[in-house]
């Protein structure tokens, strides 16, 4: 019996390190192609270490690709990721305490229309957005992107799951008692006590627009408005590592540890973001359902 | 794809039912709470809600409909016909048959198997399934192109045993709903295994060690005791899926560009969607495909918000 247990939690944390190494080993590679040559990334062991020298060189080429047209990108990225999620928690937060605390005709069907839209995959309406865009010159403006972004559903979900269920009904109305307006209630009562949801909307929505591939590509003209998913189309499609017959134009030719390269500088944002919020994500947002 | 969101809307919910089993929501209105007040609380994102989601929609819909004579079915008639239409929904449904099952059985497998690990143990798993997470888009994409390369990947060894030589070899249409998958559950798996973990740290441990003490062995406990307990997650995962894997577009938009015309640039729906839109200006018929990729989306987000009876909307 014991043996068999025994043999149960081997096989076990065999298949369980085989899928931790099928998730973390393109993760290992992405760090380490860049430390590489081109040669070196062709001939080497896939998990040989380069130097650090080839690594900044590496960096230093792609950043100034170009020009500036990495840190271009990444500006325009961080202007609609930024801008997109400020956008989504200016509106996701009070509409989350209102739909949990207030009282109104339409409430529920308000609710029950934002889970539907929260469920539907955004992407199905891209086009139709860029249509309505098009009709309100919108289109090659931050906004025909900003804007989009701002609607978060999701974040307005999850704040009334929060509002409604973490929020004491009390403590509002002692607020209200001592004479503060519906504003001030929430202003200086439920806004301080929502700084959690608040991180936790900020998160999704951040990176939700961070990687948004789809909706800049449909909406943004050219190089100067691309955030940095679409560049990373753009690299692609200028390596003459996939596209033999792209690189004529380019000053500068691109190979492998630059395509790592570029994508690890696009990653990393998000990755610190994780980084931070690792605890609530695996652990802590399942605050009354972990164990111990 | 929006899988990573799907994952903490049901944890939410999940912790949020449960503080309000315990007894956490307080009933009665509160005093002095106006109508106005509610209004204006939701007043930014009701407007953002009609503008960009109740607006485009109704607009797709006007575009998709509108005929010489004035309203029909022409443009979707027209799309029908279109020689890619079929295969671009068959591609998905392909990719989506592949990518749903598998998800499903190393998902389930995978959690409950962290399930039964030391909390700090499961921890470091569930963060290193879960860190792939943060590629999605663009960027995993860019990556899977190197490990299908057998030039560059670390799996060279499983390329070779495939006859895969070199990257033209492995990325063929033939393999494109694997690939797929591949990118699909390397980006998205470790949120829904955080999740149900989290469902499973929800099935009372009384429950369990009766089991226990009833003469269940692992194997039984997982298969009569937790996977019944979780089985609704695992729909909601699966429908959840099935409706974000419909939109598929930067992967095979990223793959048509990589690999110079080998990948088709209509392979799925959206990517058709965009192709009569941007490069044969027939704009109607690209908001019929719209449309259909909508219709699907909505069946199934109806279908979970009042069949499923996985959200609280009281």
């Amino acid at each position: 019996m014991l043996a068999r247990r025994y043999a149960f939690r081997l096989i076990a944390m065999a298949i369980l390190l085989a899928f931790a190494a099928f998730f973390f080993v393109p993760i290992i590679w992405l760090l380490l192609a860049p430390t590489k040559t081109d040669y070196q990334v062709l001939h080497e062991s896939p998990f040989a270490f380069g130097s650090l020298s080839t690594f900044a060189h590496t960096f230093h080429r792609v950043i100034t690709y170009q020009g500036d047209l990495m840190l271009t990108w990444l500006k325009n990225s961080a202007i609609y990721s930024v801008g997109g999620t400020a956008l989504a928690l200016l509106a996701a937060i009070p509409a989350g305490y209102g739909l949990a605390l207030t009282q109104f005709i339409g409430r529920r069907a308000l609710l029950s229309i934002t889970l539907v839209v929260m469920i539907m995959p955004a992407t199905a309406l891209v086009l139709p957005l860029f249509l309505e865009a098009s009709a309100v010159h919108l289109i090659g403006t931050v906004w025909s992107v900003i804007l989009p972004f701002a609607f978060f559903p999701f974040g307005v979900y999850l704040a009334y799951i929060y509002f409604s269920s973490t929020i004491p009904r009390d403590l509002l109305a002692a607020a209200r008692i001592d004479g503060a307006g519906e504003w001030g209630v929430f202003r200086h009562v439920a806004l301080p006590l929502a700084r959690p949801i608040i991180a936790l909307v900020a998160f999704f929505a951040f990176v939700a627009d961070w990687n948004n591939y789809y909706l800049p590509f449909v909406m943004t003209y050219d190089n100067s408005q691309y955030p940095v998913q679409v560049g990373l189309q753009v690299l692609i499609s200028s390596a003459p590592v996939f596209s033999p017959t792209a690189s004529g134009n380019a000053s500068v030719e691109l190979f492998r540890p630059d395509l790592a390269m570029a994508t690890l500088i696009t990653i990393l944002p998000v990755v610190i973001v994780f980084m931070f919020a690792q605890r609530t994500l695996v652990t802590g947002m399942l605050s009354g359902a972990t164990k111990g | 794809m929006t899988i990573p969101l799907a994952t903490v809307v049901s944890d939410e919910r999940v912790s949020a039912r449960r503080r309000r089993r315990a007894g956490g929501r307080r009933g009665g209105q509160p005093a002095g709470s106006s109508r106005t007040a509610g209004y204006l609380f939701v007043s930014v994102y009701v407007v953002l809600l009609l503008a960009l989601g109740v607006a485009p929609t109704v607009y797709a819909i006007a575009l998709a409909l509108s005929a010489p004579g004035g309203v029909g079915f022409a443009h979707f008639i027209n799309t029908f016909n279109f020689f890619e239409f079929a295969p671009a929904f068959e591609h998905i449904f392909e990719f989506e048959g592949i990518w749903l099952a598998t998800q499903t059985v190393f998902v389930v497998t995978l959690a409950l198997m962290v399930h039964t690990l030391a909390h700090r143990v499961s921890s470091v798993f569930r963060f290193i399934f879960y860190l792939p997470g943060a590629m999605a888009g663009a960027a995993s994409v860019v990556v899977w192109l190197f490990m299908f390369d057998p030039h560059t990947s670390p799996w060279a060894f499983i390329l070779h045993a495939f006859h895969f030589q070199q990257l033209a070899n492995t990325v063929v249409p033939g393999n494109l709903p694997i690939i797929f998958a591949i990118m699909a559950f390397f980006t998205g798996a470790g949120g829904w295994i955080v999740i149900m973990y989290g469902a499973l740290n929800n099935i009372p441990r009384e429950l369990i060690e009766a089991a226990e003490i009833d003469g269940s062995n692992v194997f039984q406990t997982a298969l009569r005791i937790k996977l019944p307990l979780i089985r609704k997650w695992i729909v909601y995962m699966l429908v959840l899926s099935f409706a974000a894997g419909s939109q598929l577009f930067v992967e095979p938009q990223i793959l048509a560009v990589a690999t110079v015309g080998e990948v088709p640039a209509q392979w799925s729906p959206n990517q058709l969607a965009y192709y009569l839109a941007f490069q044969l200006d027939r704009f109607n018929d690209a908001a019929a495909i719209s449309v259909d990729l909508l219709v699907i989306g909505l069946l199934v987000a109806v279908l979970l918000v009042w069949r499923g009876k996985l959200f609280e909307v009281d």
